[in-house]
C-alpha cells in the first residue's frame, strides 16, 4: 500500500524563503534551494514551493528557483502561487515542477482547473484550498467557506461544494489549508480534513497548524489525510523531517523509511 | 552517451537532471538517428497511450526503439515508456509497440478509499534478480503516478512487483529492455541508484 507522505512547504518571496503566520507578517528565513536540498537528504517525501512574490517580474524569479531546486532535489516537486493560466502551468512544468498548485485564480475562474488538467495531466494538478470555519448555515452547509488571496478575501462558496467542483473539473489532488489553524501550531483542523477526505476520492494533503509530531499522527489517522504538510516546525529547527517520520513509523503509520 | 527520447510526453528534463546527478552523459532528442547512434536509450513518458503512440509514429521513433532493443542496446522505459512496450493498452484502446507480450489495464476498485491514480511512495519487491535491481533492499520505496498497470503474458519477464490492493508488475525485463512503472528520477537515492546502474549496464541480464 501507499505510504503516507510528509511534505514541506517553502513560501518563497523574491526568491527567498518566508513563512507566514496566519497569512500576515511574513519574514525571511533563508535560501530556498539550500533548505530544499537539506530536507530532501533528510527523507522528505515531496516538496511544495509557494510563490508569494508581489512584484511584476515574479514569474522569472520563481522559475529560476524551481530550476535550481530541480537540479538538486530528486523527489516530486510541486509549485504554486499566482498560477492564472495554462501558460503559467506549462512554464513551471518546463522549469521542473512535477505538480502545479492552483488556488485563488481557480476560485475566480474554475475552468482554469480543467484547462491546466488538459495541458499537463489532471494527476499533476493540485487544487489548493484556503478554508475558514464560519458555522453551518443554509449558505454554508459544511460550516466552512472558501477564502482566497492568502486568506483575505471570502468568496461565499461552501468548502465541500468547491471540493466536488474541483474533482469534477479534473484536479488530481487537494490541499486543505485551514486559515483558522495556519501558523497557530495548535494542530491541524482535524474535523475539516476528515470531512473533506470522506467526501472525495482525491488524495488529501492537510495543511496549517502543525506544531508537534502528534499533530501529524492525528491528521494522518483520525483526520484521514494522505499527506501532512509541515512548515515552521521544520523551518525553525525545532523538528527534523527524519525525526517526524521516525515518530510516525514507530506509531504504526506506514511511512517511507529508507532514503 | 545516453539518449533520452523526447516525444512530447513529459518529464524528459527531470530524467536528464537525474542522469547528470549520477554522472551519466545524457542528451534529449526526438531524432530516430540519435536513437540509432546512442549507446543507451531512456524512454520516459507521462500522459496518455494514444497521444504517446501518435507522437512516436509521427517521428519514426517507434521503429527506432524496436530496432534498438533488437540490436541488444540497453533501453530503459519509465512509466508510459513501460506501458507502451506491451502489445496493447486499455487506455484509448491503443495498439502499442509489442516489445513485451501482454496488456495494460486500468486500476478498478470497488473500495472508494483506494484512489486512482495510484500516486505516491510504495515498496517494491524483487521477484527475479536483475543487474539493474542489484542493491535494492527490502522495503525500499519508489514514487509512482499512474492509473494503468502492465500485465505481461509471460510471468518470467516480471522483475519486481508492488502492492496496491493486490500485486502488480512494476519492473520488467526482456533482453536488453528494462522498464519500470515507478519514476526512478523522482525516487530519491534509491531511484538514482537504478539510473546509475543503467548508465553502466551492458544490456545483459
Amino acid at each position: 500500500m501507499l505510504s503516507k507522505r510528509v511534505i514541506s512547504c517553502l513560501d518563497v518571496r523574491d526568491g527567498k524563503l518566508a513563512k507566514s503566520v496566519k497569512f500576515v507578517n511574513t519574514r525571511d528565513i533563508g535560501d530556498p534551494v539550500e533548505k530544499a536540498r537539506e530536507y530532501y537528504l533528510d527523507g522528505l517525501d515531496e516538496l511544495v514551493f509557494y510563490d508569494i512574490t508581489a512584484s511584476s517580474d515574479r514569474r522569472r524569479i520563481i522559475l529560476d528557483v524551481v530550476e535550481a531546486v530541480a537540479e538538486q532535489v530528486f523527489i516530486p516537486l510541486s509549485v504554486g502561487g499566482g498560477v492564472r493560466s495554462v501558460a503559467d502551468a506549462t512554464d513551471l512544468r518546463l522549469a521542473g515542477a512535477d505538480k502545479i498548485n492552483v488556488n485563488s485564480a481557480a476560485v475566480r475562474r474554475p475552468a482554469l482547473i480543467a484547462e491546466c488538467a488538459d495541458a499537463v495531466g489532471g494527476q499533476n494538478i493540485v487544487l489548493s484550498m484556503d478554508i475558514r470555519h464560519v458555522g453551518a448555515s443554509r449558505a454554508f452547509p459544511s460550516g466552512h467557506e472558501v477564502v482566497i488571496d492568502g486568506g483575505r478575501q471570502p468568496m461565499g462558496i461552501d468548502a465541500l461544494a468547491w471540493v466536488r467542483e474541483g474533482e469534477r473539473l479534473g484536479a488530481g489532488e487537494l490541499v486543505v489549508n485551514s486559515i483558522d489553524a495556519d501558523g497557530t501550531r495548535d494542530g491541524y483542523a482535524l474535523q475539516l480534513t476528515r470531512m473533506i477526505s470522506d467526501a472525495t476520492r482525491l488524495p488529501v494533503i492537510a495543511s496549517g497548524g502543525a506544531g508537534t509530531p502528534a499533530h501529524l499522527y492525528d491528521v494522518l489517522t483520525e483526520g484521514g489525510a494522505d499527506a501532512a504538510l509541515v512548515a515552521s516546525m521544520v523551518h525553525y529547527g525545532d523538528y527534523t523531517v527524519s525525526g517526524l517520520k521516525r515518530y510516525l513509523n514507530e506509531r504504526g503509520v506506514k511511512i517511507r523509511m529508507s532514503w | 552517451m545516453i539518449v533520452i527520447v523526447d516525444y512530447d510526453a513529459g518529464n524528459v528534463r527531470s530524467v536528464q537532471r537525474a542522469c547528470v546527478e549520477v554522472g551519466g552523459d545524457a542528451v534529449i532528442s526526438s531524432d530516430p538517428a540519435d536513437v540509432a547512434r546512442a549507446e543507451r536509450v531512456i524512454f520516459p513518458g507521462v500522459g496518455a497511450a494514444g497521444a504517446a503512440m501518435r507522437n512516436l509514429r509521427a517521428r519514426g521513433l517507434d521503429v527506432a526503439l524496436v530496432a534498438a532493443v533488437q540490436a541488444g542496446k540497453p533501453v530503459l522505459g519509465i512509466c508510459m515508456g513501460m506501458q507502451i512496450a506491451l502489445d496493447r493498452s486499455e487506455e484509448n484502446d491503443q495498439e502499442t509497440l509489442g516489445l513485451v507480450a501482454g496488456r495494460v489495464r486500468r486500476f478498478a476498485f470497488a473500495n472508494p478509499a483506494l484512489k486512482v491514480p495510484h500516486m505516491g511512495w510504495n515498496a517494491v519487491s524483487v521477484r527475479r534478480p536483475h543487474p539493474l535491481l542489484n542493491g535494492l533492499e527490502q522495503g525500499d520505496e519508489y514514487y509512482f503516478v499512474h492509473a494503468y498497470y502492465p500485465v505481461p503474458e509471460d510471468p518470467d519477464v516480471v522483475c519486481a512487483v508492488a502492492d496496491y490492493e493486490g500485486e502488480f508488475c512494476c519492473a520488467l525485463a526482456r533482453g536488453s529492455f528494462f522498464a519500470t512503472q515507478f519514476h526512478p528520477e523522482k525516487s530519491g537515492r534509491v531511484g538514482l541508484g537504478l539510473l546509475e546502474r543503467f548508465a553502466a549496464w551492458d544490456g545483459r541480464a
